[in-house]
């Protein structure tokens, strides 16, 4: 694992030509499958557990067109930590993005409508300026076009390495969003694993439907900043989509393989007024 | 930034000697009445609601207190709100709107409560709609962070048409000893990551993240030129037309 996590051309390798021998083993339930049987979803065909996946694969499984957006959009020159920019060269090897979020028009069958999509290996997702530049800027396109927004989170939360200027993406995408919920468009979020942080506590809790993944985690807060807080054990499931669900926050978890069809149905009947 | 200035800055917008948010609420507000309640689940100490006069016009205040003592602390969680109390400050928000009364937001908090019955809760979902509606209230907003302005728990309450910061307070992304941690492994190294993070009132004024920086509150007189100040930047807010209010208040944050 720590050469993979180093040199991410063994990772690519890896990920794109993994042979099928392969064992994997789910981080939910512990337990070992065949890579072939994971399928090109990627779900643990023990538990459901939906794998982390990049977000150009995510494109692959749930859209019938994609026409990606602002894809040279990427971090400002004005972070010049060292640190910082070996960090962004190694995510985009391995993601093949310029910023952790992946946004563009697509198209499910006949209906069109923009999407985001995080990457939760793109230094685990983390809210840059320049993701929640993009962001904004498809919600804009979004509310110009008049059609709906589906946003695909999988955020560790905000970027440590760009400070206050990650916490202000949260008020900026909210105020994109703001305008499109104003105009009368639907927002569907589908929360991925892991969603945490400022991402929870912003768009992926802003959305008029919120899906989200077997399994996937789910929490404003990280488990050892609570476990610090209240010296004692978390209950098992905590911060999981079910127990969230239970709690009244999401609206349905699904498996990975309805999602698109969950999407189609959701916003075909948004084509409509009684 | 220089590293000693830095943690000076954040020893002093942690110190015990500043006048607390409830405090500065009853003196600042004439008359003020305070409303409990989230009208869901529950009321939370930390976030301070209500209602009053300021320089003879109605206003509503939101407020994030730390306590004055250790039982005032523990049922504050040391200014840390829950989701109650996010949603106590949206509900009386949206009432501020209803009856076309100016908004003022108070912050001192080093964060929302990160306890398993917050995440329970949905204190992301409670700290989201803050942010959501907030961009969409129809009723002039300002946030003033008196102390710690703490992350998320922070922002919830700082997306105002203007956001001021008193002299000794800070803003940031996480504390600098959690940055610290994250960065360097060791919490010790708070002072140099309180250096690089370029949370200091100066700094976050010089890259435009707030609006003024106003002198340290301390004495009445200090509170009644608070109000004076205040009094004027909502009368300026309220000429504005509210469409015009609210599309400006969404442009301040779209440039981020």
């Amino acid at each position: 694992m720590n050469q993979i996590k180093q040199d991410p051309d063994v990772f690519k390798k890896r990920m794109d030509n993994i042979p099928d021998h392969l064992l994997v083993k789910c981080p939910y339930c512990h337990e070992v499958s065949f890579r072939e049987d994971i399928g090109p979803e990627h779900v643990c065909p023990k538990c459901g557990f939906a794998f982390r996946i990049l977000a150009k694969r995510r494109v692959k499984l749930t859209f019938d067109d994609f026409e990606e957006m602002d894809a040279e959009l990427t971090i400002p020159d004005r972070y010049t930590n060292k640190k910082y920019r070996e960090k962004i060269a190694k995510a985009e090897k391995l993601t093949g993005l310029k910023e952790s979020v992946l946004t563009g028009k697509a198209k499910i069958k006949d209906l069109s409508f923009y999407t985001g999509i995080m990457d939760p290996y793109f230094i685990m997702g983390s809210l840059g300026s320049a993701t929640g530049e993009k962001i904004a800027r498809m919600f804009n396109k979004a509310t110009a076009d008049k059609l709906p927004v589906v946003m695909f989170t999988a955020s560790g939360g905000a970027r440590m390495q760009e400070g206050i200027d990650s916490l202000m993406q949260m008020a900026k995408i909210s105020s994109a969003v703001a305008k499109h919920d104003q105009a009368g468009l639907l927002y569907i979020v589908v929360l991925c694993d892991p969603t945490t942080g400022g991402v929870t506590a912003s768009f992926a809790m802003q959305g008029d439907i919120i899906l989200a993944e077997k399994h996937a985690l789910v929490g404003f807060a990280g488990r050892r900043v609570i476990e610090q807080t209240i010296h004692q054990k978390l209950p098992a499931n905590f911060q999981r989509a079910e127990t969230v669900e239970e709690h009244g926050f999401i609206d349905a978890v699904i498996a990975r393989k309805e999602v698109k069809p969950t999407l189609y149905k959701l916003i075909k009947l948004h084509q409509k007024e009684f | 930034m220089d590293k000693n200035t830095a943690y000076q800055t954040v020893k002093a917008a942690r110190s015990q000697d500043k006048i607390l948010t409830s405090d500065l609420i009853k003196k600042l507000v004439d008359g003020f009445f305070e409303l409990h309640g989230d009208r869901k689940a529950g009321d939370d100490p930390a976030v301070i609601a209500g209602i009053g006069y300021l320089a003879d016009h109605p206003i509503t205040v939101v407020g994030i207190s730390k306590g004055k003592d250790t039982d005032s602390n523990i049922k504050r969680h040391f200014g840390s709100p829950t989701p109650e109390g996010y949603r106590k400050a949206l509900r009386v928000m949206k009432q501020a709107e209803k009856f076309h009364r100016p908004i003022l937001a108070l912050v001192n908090t080093p964060g929302a409560y990160p306890d398993v019955n917050s995440e329970y809760h949905g204190q992301g979902e409670a700290i989201a709609q803050c942010l959501l509606q907030g961009m969409q209230l129809k009723t002039p907003y300002i946030s003033i962070i008196l102390g710690e302005g703490g992350s998320g728990g922070a922002i919830a309450l700082c997306c105002g048409d203007q956001v001021y910061m008193v002299k000794d307070s800070m803003y940031s992304v996480l504390s600098p000893e959690g940055y610290a941690s994250i960065m360097w492994k060791d919490a010790k190294k708070a002072p140099a990551a309180a250096a690089e993070m370029g949370l200091t009132p100066q700094e976050l004024l010089n890259d435009k993240i707030v609006d003024q920086v106003l002198p340290e509150i301390k004495s009445d007189q200090d509170i009644k030129k608070l109000a004076k100040f205040l009094n004027n930047k909502f009368t300026a807010l309220e000429k504005l037309p509210v469409e015009e209010l609210v599309s400006r208040r969404q442009q301040r944050y779209a440039r981020y």
